[in-house]
């Protein structure tokens, strides 16, 4: 490890003259632009991701959402890490998407998913914190007239060595931001890192703890109106009609409107006047022809791609065929997984205010520019003349990123009453009857071991929906959805942790018509699953230790190797367990993390299971702030074994079954197993955090109840044992 | 009209007497921070104090409720963020979204009013609040260093 020289593009600090919005104001100034000197008011932009006021608040731009996983406070301390300012005074603002746009996306991506917040943006944000230090410390120097090379800076004071000057970078704030950037900047060796890697506090927890932050379903706007709507519940069903000539009377209620060709909604003073009208209203629906989809013949489809000849293929090794049909002993299994919500615990909602030029949004997004570019479509308006105010999500999951179905449907209603605010808050049975769902797929895993039990060949069929295909299908290899293989790939972020000497991995896409979406964790979910239990059930089947049996295929990965070592040995495998206590274990590699866990439980009497300990590892290259990855990794784990336990959405007439966490339970309190985190960053490159460990919970406790009652499961949710 | 008493406060309010005090909270009051999560009495996002007992205010009719009865909301746990629970919670980093936490912190203190040194087992059955970014642990840290602050506070 070691410092690291960056040549600076124009792009680190091309500022534009215009204001950016409150609390803004002056960019630096472009070689060819002319000074402005900044309103008396406002504090200086230093460059785009740093504003110094004169009081030495350093105000830290963030690009990315907050929606749980601390990425704020992450990408905060990187650039307060390169600035060298005093953490104590640092705040965070979010630049707004159309700022973005009017200044050619100086801050890059908005996007916050698949565990990018950090590992996608690390480099830039720091080279934004080291800039500005140069800057203000050459400020400082020209000030004093003595070479900045004798100054040096520590929490935002900025001393002359030779004659012990001070000053601070509040003071300096504003020569710097008239100041050229130097052609290139050098980064800190992580190692010298003393606010970034460091379990400091999270700077978004007072206001959680007293009511005082508001999310998007808390907004409040001058003269606001608020909305209830109920969209067809048969996916790509349409509105019929409807008859408001009763909920027009109703207390509190404005309007009652059609929402694009499949919802209707209720506009009233408050949203609970809006939804009990709602509730009251006639509709009728044209629920076309998924009307006879249902979770049987979802299952027909996925059965029948588990035998089709034809698939795409994710990985191939060798010749699978020849060495199965030459193995001692074969195993085979099959496994599914069913469609899962999000259920952020905020339902979707989004405040938008439309004029014929101009459309404001305000909402909980992963995704600020695809809001934007969502409001604009639906507001008949160019980018240009909209604005997306992003505010902290209550839950995200995935949910947020990729669709903006519900700042559609704002805007849609908000163009039908111009000129006024209008909230649109979906209720728990909208949410629920209209997510973008975990996809289903089933797995048909043959293996065969040799006659000393070592794993000879592996043929693993995944069949069932792309999410690719359903969202981004721009993204398709030549038809095949890569994201399918998470895990099971043969190199990069998601690959397989095992090296077989003959491997098939290979996916039949059935995509029945309901509406896929990224979720936590996305495809290693299911796979982890797949493969980690599989491999388990190899292991029994050559008489072997699950651990041994892993190790001899994981010569390739000694990274992944590591992390499973650590909760080996933390757990205390091959030791004796308390009685009545039996293990299990995960292994994978996925967002580019290295991930395991070993998983203690006990099944009682009547099948009841109690999950007791997990032990969790995790190398993600490097640990910004681990005990922030601590909290994700319990977070992950409430979130995979919710899933494991009782995520599941069943189809009935084309239709959702479950509608609110009665039917949809989620992990609780009592439930939850103590859960000790080995953060262990190996350096050199950077991992996800948010998702990966979601990937180990599931078939660690399969695993460890396999071990207990001698019994598979093979297809998720558990809900019951026996 | 509806006449109740709201973190010590009388308020007066024009609303049917069906509404949930949920919504009176937040639509009627500007009481924001009691957040709608099922509207069922399941995910306790909207939980509260009725005369100290916490209650889940989405399944509340405001015209069940009398003057008489002290609402508490998470606004008037304490005037400053200083109860021992919003004290532990910021030593611990409790929240993450946290969408849930004022239901939580809520069902957390009356937890603490009734157990002062709540067990495992007590927390197990008193804390039924879904958290879906996973906060439990956490949570559970958080009510047994509250129990020891308040503790301390006394001695």
């Amino acid at each position: 490890m070691s410092s690291q020289r960056v040549r600076i593009s124009r792009r680190n600090f091309l500022i534009t003259t215009a204001a950016a919005g409150a609390g803004l104001s002056l960019g630096l100034h472009l070689p060819s632009g002319h000074a402005e000197p900044p309103a008396p008011d406002q504090a200086p932009e230093v460059n785009a991701w740093v504003v110094i006021e004169p009081d030495d608040t350093v105000i830290v731009r963030i690009a990315r959402s907050e929606m749980g996983q601390g990425t704020l406070t992450g990408l905060a301390q990187l650039v307060a890490e390169e600035l060298e300012c005093d953490w104590s005074r640092v705040k965070t603002e979010y630049p707004t998407p159309g700022q973005s746009l009017a200044r050619d996306r100086v801050w890059g991506s908005f996007a916050t998913g698949g565990s990018q917040g950090i590992r996608g943006s690390h480099q830039y944000v720091r080279e934004g914190g080291a800039l500005a230090r140069v800057l203000l410390i050459e400020a400082a120097a020209e000030d004093w007239g003595v070479p900045p090379g004798e100054c040096n800076v520590s929490a935002s004071v900025i001393t002359h060595g030779p004659t012990g000057r001070t000053t601070t970078y509040g003071q300096v704030a504003a020569a710097a931001a008239l100041l050229i950037p130097p052609p290139t900047i050098e980064l800190k060796d992580p190692e010298d890192w003393t606010i970034a890697g460091k379990p400091v506090k999270r700077l978004d927890t007072l206001d959680k703890l007293t009511g005082r932050q508001v999310f998007g379903a808390d907004l409040q706007l001058p003269g606001m109106l608020n909305a209830a709507i109920r969209a067809c519940p048969v996916f790509g069903g349409r509105l019929a009609g409807f008859d408001d000539s009763r909920v027009r009377k109703l207390p509190g209620v404005r309007a009652v409107l059609r929402v694009d060709d499949n919802a209707v909604a209720v506009v009233a003073d408050t949203w609970w006047q809006a939804k009990t009208a709602l509730d009251a209203l006639p509709v009728t629906w044209d629920e076309g022809a998924n009307a006879s989809v249902s979770s049987a013949s979802i299952d027909r489809m996925l059965e029948e791609g588990l035998a089709a000849q034809d698939a795409f293929v994710g990985n191939h090794v060798g010749d699978v065929d020849a060495a199965l049909a030459g193995a001692a002993k074969t195993v085979e299994a099959v496994y599914g997984y069913p469609y899962q919500n999000h259920a952020t615990m905020e339902p979707m909602n989004a405040t938008a205010l439309w004029t014929p030029d101009r459309c404001e949004v305000w909402c909980p997004t992963q995704n600020g520019e695809a809001a934007l570019e969502a409001a604009a479509e639906a507001a008949g308006l160019p980018a240009t003349r909209c604005e997306v105010y992003k505010i902290h999500l209550g839950g995200g999951f995935g949910r947020r990123g990729a669709f903006h179905d519900f700042v559609k449907q704002a805007v849609a209603i908000a163009r039908q009453l111009p000129g006024t605010p209008l909230k649109l808050l979906w209720s728990r049975e909208e949410d629920m009857l209209h997510g973008a769902y975990h996809p289903i797929t089933k797995a048909r895993l043959v293996g065969g071991l040799d006659d000393k039990g070592d794993l000879i060949g592996l043929r693993i069929r995944i069949s069932g929906q792309s999410i690719l295909a359903a969202v981004r299908p721009g993204a398709l290899k030549d038809g095949a959805d890569m994201i399918t293989f998470q895990g099971m790939l043969p190199e990069g972020d998601h690959a397989i942790s095992y090296t077989v000497p003959n491997l098939l991995v290979d996916h039949a896409m059935r995509n029945p018509p309901v509406p896929p979406g990224f979720w936590r964790g996305v495809n290693i979910n299911q796979n982890a699953i797949y493969l980690e239990c599989f491999i388990d059930e190899l292991a029994h089947a050559a008489g072997k230790d699950p651990l041994e049996f892993r190790r001899r295929l994981m010569a390739d990965q000694p990274r992944s190797l590591a992390v499973l070592n650590a909760v080996a040995e933390r757990a205390g495998w091959g030791t004796p367990a308390p009685e009545g206590i039996h293990r299990g274990l995960a292994v994978v590699k996925t967002f580019s993390s290295h991930v395991a866990a070993c998983a203690e439980v006990s099944v009682g009497e009547r099948s009841k299971l109690r999950i007791h300990r997990i032990v969790a590892a995790t190398d993600p290259g490097h640990a910004v702030n681990p005990q922030q990855i601590e909290a994700q990794i319990e977070g992950s784990f409430v979130f995979g074994l919710s899933a494991l336990l009782y995520g599941q959405c069943t189809i009935k007439d084309g239709r959702v079954e479950q509608e609110n966490f009665d039917t949809y339970p989620s992990m609780l309190m009592a439930e939850m197993p103590k859960v000790e985190s080995i953060v262990m960053p190996s350096g050199g490159f950077w991992g996800g955090v948010g998702e990966p460990t979601i990937a180990v919970a599931a078939p660690a406790v399969l695993n460890a109840i396999f071990a207990a009652t001698g019994k598979r499961i093979r297809q998720l949710p558990v809900r019951q044992l026996g | 009209m509806a006449k109740l008493t709201i973190n010590g406060e009388p308020v007066e309010i024009d609303v049917e007497g069906a509404t949930p005090l949920l919504w009176v909270l937040r639509e009627q009051l500007g009481l924001t921070g009691t957040k709608y999560g099922c509207g069922i009495g399941l995910c306790g996002s909207c939980t509260v104090h009725i005369d100290g007992k916490a209650i889940r205010s989405c399944m509340v009719p405001v015209g069940s409720l009398t003057e008489s009865q002290q609402v508490v909301t998470i606004e008037g746990l304490s005037p400053d963020g200083t109860h021992p629970i919003q004290q532990a919670w910021a030593e611990l980093d409790v929240p993450q979204c946290g969408y849930c936490q004022p239901g939580m912190i809520m069902a957390a203190a009356a937890l603490l009013d009734r157990h002062p040194s709540p067990t495992d087992a007590d927390i197990d059955s008193g804390i039924t609040n879904i958290c879906r970014c996973g906060t439990y642990n956490r949570v559970r840290r958080g009510i047994h260093l509250a129990a020891q602050l308040r503790e301390r506070e006394k001695a």
